[in-house]
Formats: C-alpha cells, structure tokens, sequence
C-alpha cells in the first residue's frame, strides 16, 4: 500500500536545493531541481547515517555533508566513494504549489 | 601479461587496485598490506570504533576485490624492492615482480623514546588493532591521559567520555590543534572539552613516565604526577618511507613524487599519506597531507598514471573531524593568508575565509554542530579551486548564498 502524501509547498525547497521531511518514524529528503522539478529519496546517506538534505545539490545529484558521497537524487545511484549503496527512491509531484510524494503505508 | 603490485593496502592501495579496473587495465593486480584484515577506513577508529565497539569498516569486502580479479595479500609485509630486477620481496620469503610499482604505505603513529609503546598502558592509535587494545580502558571511572592535543587525541578524548571515562590531555604548546586550525576555532573545541569535562594542560613539559602493573605514571617538569590507566600519545605521525629509502628513491618529508605521483624511479608512484607532492593550487609548494579525501583521491590518480595517463590532481585539500556533535571541517591551505573574514551561520556555527594579499581564497575553516557548516565549506572548496576572488562582505554575509558567488 502507498499513499500520496503532502509534504511541504514548493516554495519551501530552494531551487537546486533540498530538504528534510519526516513522515511516519521514518526520514526522506525532498528535492527541488533548477527547472523545479521534485524528487525525493530516503533521507540518511547509505554511508553513515547523516542527513542528506544538508548536503549540496548540484544538478542532479546530492552531495553527502558528511564525506562527500554523491548519490543522483532521481535514480538513487550512488555515484562516488565512500557512497556505494543506492538510496531508494519515491515518486514525488507538485500540484497546485504542494508537493506530493508517494510513500508506503 | 603485465603485472602491477600495490604495496600498503589502506584506504590509498585499495582505491588505486580498483581504479586500475575502473580504467581498464587488464593485467595482474595484487595488493601486499602488513595488516592483517582486509583495507578498512581509518576515520571511525578514533571515533565510532572505539565508542560502539564497533567493526572495522572496510573499504570493499573480500568478494568485490575477487571480483575485480584483485589479489589481496593481507598479514605480508614487502621487505625490499629490487629496482633492477623490478620485483618485491616479501615477508614470507617470496618474490613478486612489476612492472609498475604504487607505494601506499600510509605513516606511523609517533612514539616518545622516553615512552616506548609497550602492549600494556602505553599506547597509540592507528590501527584497528590499536583501538581495540585501547576500548576495554575506556571503562567509567578509569582515566585516561592524552600526549597531544591535535585530532586524534581530542577524538578519543570525546570518546573516552561519552564512555564515561575521565580524561586529562597533555599538551606542550599553549592551546590544541596548533597545526593549521585557527585559533578562533581551536578554542571552541577546547571549550567544549572543557564542558564535557575533560581536562586540558597546556605549556606542559614531561620529565618522566613510568608504566607500573596497576597504572602508569607522567612525572611533569613542574612536579605535578598524573596517573592514569591507560597514556595514548596523539603526537603526530610519520610516514613510512623505509622501504623507499632503502631502494634509493628520493624522500623529503614523505616519499617525493612530481604531480604525477611518480617517484625518483619512473616505474614506482608513491600516493596517500606517505608522499609528499607538489601541490598545483598554492604554487606547486610541496607538501604531505594526512587525510582520508587526499589518500582516497591519490590512489585513484596514482592508478590512472601507472596506467600511463599523466594526469594531474586539481583537488583542494579537504579534512574533518567529529567530537561530541562538533564536526570541523578545513578546505584549502592558510598558509600566507593575510585577511580573515568571518561567517556567522548560527550562535554555535561560524566559518573563516582566509583571502591572500590579492583577495583570493585560499582556505575556508569551519566549526559547528552537525552538518551546518558543510555545505558552505564545500562551496568555499569550489570556489578555491575556481581561484576566485570573491567579495570579502559577501562572504561575511550569511544571507549570500556561496552558490551565487559560485555563479558569477
Ligand atoms: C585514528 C585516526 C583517525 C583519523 N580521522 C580522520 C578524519 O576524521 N578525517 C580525515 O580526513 N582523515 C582522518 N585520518 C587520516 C586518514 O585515515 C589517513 O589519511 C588515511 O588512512 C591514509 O591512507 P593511506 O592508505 O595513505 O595510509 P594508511 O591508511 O596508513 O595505510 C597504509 C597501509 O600500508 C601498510 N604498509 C606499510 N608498509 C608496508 C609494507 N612495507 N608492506 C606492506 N604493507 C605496508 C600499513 O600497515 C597500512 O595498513 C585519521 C587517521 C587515524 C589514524
Ligand atoms: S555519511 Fe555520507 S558519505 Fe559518509
């Protein structure tokens, strides 16, 4: 079972920018890209578990604050070291200025 | 078939391994490291190993180096080179020839001669086997005594009392992190040290340590006696360049490469911790860093060039490092930096700028809980490797966004 769930307004992401959202015990990190598409992906890095949405988003990809990880934010692709496990990914959309992300349960 | 032999597998020989196969070389690689477990990351031996009691975090576990067709040689230490006969001679007895050679054997943890490092109270910590000899004495109501107020020692110190451990650090000079961490930011750290409990002794002089079965003993100059149960010195570290000094390779502060990573001898590369190179951004001035970005990223380079490819590094040094929910971080070098501009990003969060005479940025320090300086540290990272001159106001400007000075 998923359900589309509101997270935030757009407005609340910075363009080429991310941000946390907590939504049932669990922890996703929300992104805006440049041409205001949204995606979202879980919110700890799969390296240690850290914050990802303080990390610095350039393009498509999300760099860890940690150690410099990157991961694509659309795919989850762990892109560089120490990154090596993907992060999952949800689907994620804006209507009427709320951005909606898919999650389970 | 060519065969390429790595010597040290730390974090540096096990990134060069794989980049060989990133890149396409289809020949032998082996990797000989003295240790005796597979190429595990450093960083969390001072921190989460010795907190958690944790597992040593390996760089790639033993199926992925199989299947990138990497021998792994662990517990064999190589004992010579042979330059003319281009082969290695190991602990064991055996010999393996190269045709290219990487010298990834990382540095030592300083001892005092005063103190030898004994297998009872008198330790250091670079290894994963060092941090487990040092946990069982982090016990609460033991105390630990600390020679040195640089990194690894304010680590543990954190460690020591998040596990309830009482601890006094001893330090020569007048304040911590007297190597390349501004002042402004050494006395946060201290700060809160000094709040979680820990004890600092600054200007302080050793006249004697004596290891006894219950303790061990640091007689100080002024005649104050400090017991502890455990003395860990965190004096620094120096790279292992016997082996390289043994085959006539030239050493100057580390095994010396050029910019390629390539020592005196065209078919032995030298890379991480144990080499000193010379560094493009701040003029090619030659230098040896000791951090986990540069070992990682040198390996890599140094895999490329074994394979011919003369590549140059263009990376800006990079360190961190976490005590208590404090994380530093330091891009670029400060050295000849004339101007300081501060960011405030929070009451406990700031970041300083270090500009040259010209106004270029040269380094960017940083100090605060969590993540919140990362971002912008990284930024400052790009925008020194950029060699930009960037406004000193804006800089000092939080509301600035370093993305925008990045753009322009
Ligand atoms: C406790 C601790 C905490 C740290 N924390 C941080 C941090 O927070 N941030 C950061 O940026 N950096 C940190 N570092 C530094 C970082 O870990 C090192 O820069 C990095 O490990 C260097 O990698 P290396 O592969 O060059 O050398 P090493 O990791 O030292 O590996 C070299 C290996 O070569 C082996 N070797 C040596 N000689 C031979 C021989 N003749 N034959 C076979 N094998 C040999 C050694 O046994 C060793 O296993 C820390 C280091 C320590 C010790
Ligand atoms: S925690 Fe993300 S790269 Fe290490």
């Amino acid at each position: 079972m998923t359900n589309w769930i509101p997270a935030c307004r757009l407005d609340d992401i910075e363009q080429e920018g991310a941000r946390r959202f907590d939504h049932s015990g669990r922890t996703y990190a929300l992104y805006r890209s440049s041409d205001d598409e949204v995606f979202c992906t879980d919110g700890l890095c799969t390296h240690e578990a850290v914050h990802l949405a303080d990390g610095l988003v350039m393009d498509y990809e999300i760099e860890c604050p940690k150690h410099s990880g990157i991961f694509d934010y659309r795919t989850g692709e762990a892109k560089r070291l120490p990154a090596c496990k993907n992060l999952s990914v949800y689907a994620a959309r804006v209507e009427d200025g709320a951005v909606l992300v898919e999650l389970p349960g | 078939m060519s065969s390429f032999v790595i010597v040290g597998a730390g974090e540096c020989g096990a990134r060069a391994a794989f980049a060989l196969r990133e890149r396409g070389f289809d020949g032998a690689v082996t990797l000989v490291g003295t240790e005796p477990l597979l190429p595990y990351e450093r960083p969390p031996l001072s921190k989460d190993a010795i907190v958690a009691g944790a597992r040593p975090t390996f760089v790639a576990d033993a199926a992925h180096f199989e299947a990138e067709r990497i021998r792994i040689v662990i517990g064999e230490s190589v004992t010579a080179i042979d330059r003319n006969g281009r082969n290695v001679a190991l602990s064991n007895g055996s010999r393996l020839p190269y045709d290219k050679l990487l010298l990834a054997t990382g540095a030592s943890a300083r001892e005092l001669p005063a103190a030898p490092c004994s297998d009872g109270r008198i330790r250091v910590l670079r290894s994963y086997g060092d941090a487990s000899a040092i946990r069982p004495h982090m016990a609460e109501g033991n105390h630990i005594a600390i020679i040195g107020g640089g990194f690894i020692g304010l680590e543990l110190a954190a460690s020591a009392r998040k596990l309830g451990a009482s601890v006094t650090i001893l330090e020569g000079l007048p304040r911590v992190l007297t190597r390349g961490v501004p002042a402004e930011i050494a006395e946060v750290v201290c700060n809160r040290h000094r709040g979680a409990g820990v004890e600092l002794l600054f200007g302080i002089k050793i006249a004697a340590i004596n290891e006894r079965s219950s303790d061990v003993r640091i007689s100080l100059e002024d005649g104050r006696v400090i017991a502890a149960n455990l003395l860990v010195l965190g004096i620094g570290s120096i790279p292992n360049v016997a082996l390289a000094d043994a085959a006539g390779l030239v050493i100057d502060n580390g095994i010396a490469v050029d910019q390629h990573l390539q020592t005196s001898d065209p078919d032995i590369f030298a890379a991480g911790d144990c080499c000193s190179f010379p560094i493009g951004h701040y003029g090619g001035r030659r230098i040896r860093l000791e951090s986990w970005r540069n070992a990682h990223e040198q390996g890599a380079l140094a895999g490329a060039n074994m394979m011919g490819a003369q590549e140059t590094s263009a990376a800006v040094p990079w360190f961190w490092s976490d005590q208590y929910d404090l994380t530093l971080q330091i891009a670029g070098l400060a050295e000849g930096a004339v101007t300081t501009v501060r960011r405030n990003l929070s009451t406990e969060a700031f970041i300083l700028f270090h500009l040259d005479a010209d106004g270029r940025l040269l380094a960017a320090s940083g100090v605060g809980p969590g993540n919140a300086i990362a971002r912008d540290i990284r930024l400052a990272e790009m925008l020194i490797a950029a060699g930009r001159h960037p406004d000193p106001a804006a800089l000092a400007a939080p509301e600035v966004k370093l993305k925008q000075l990045l753009a322009a």
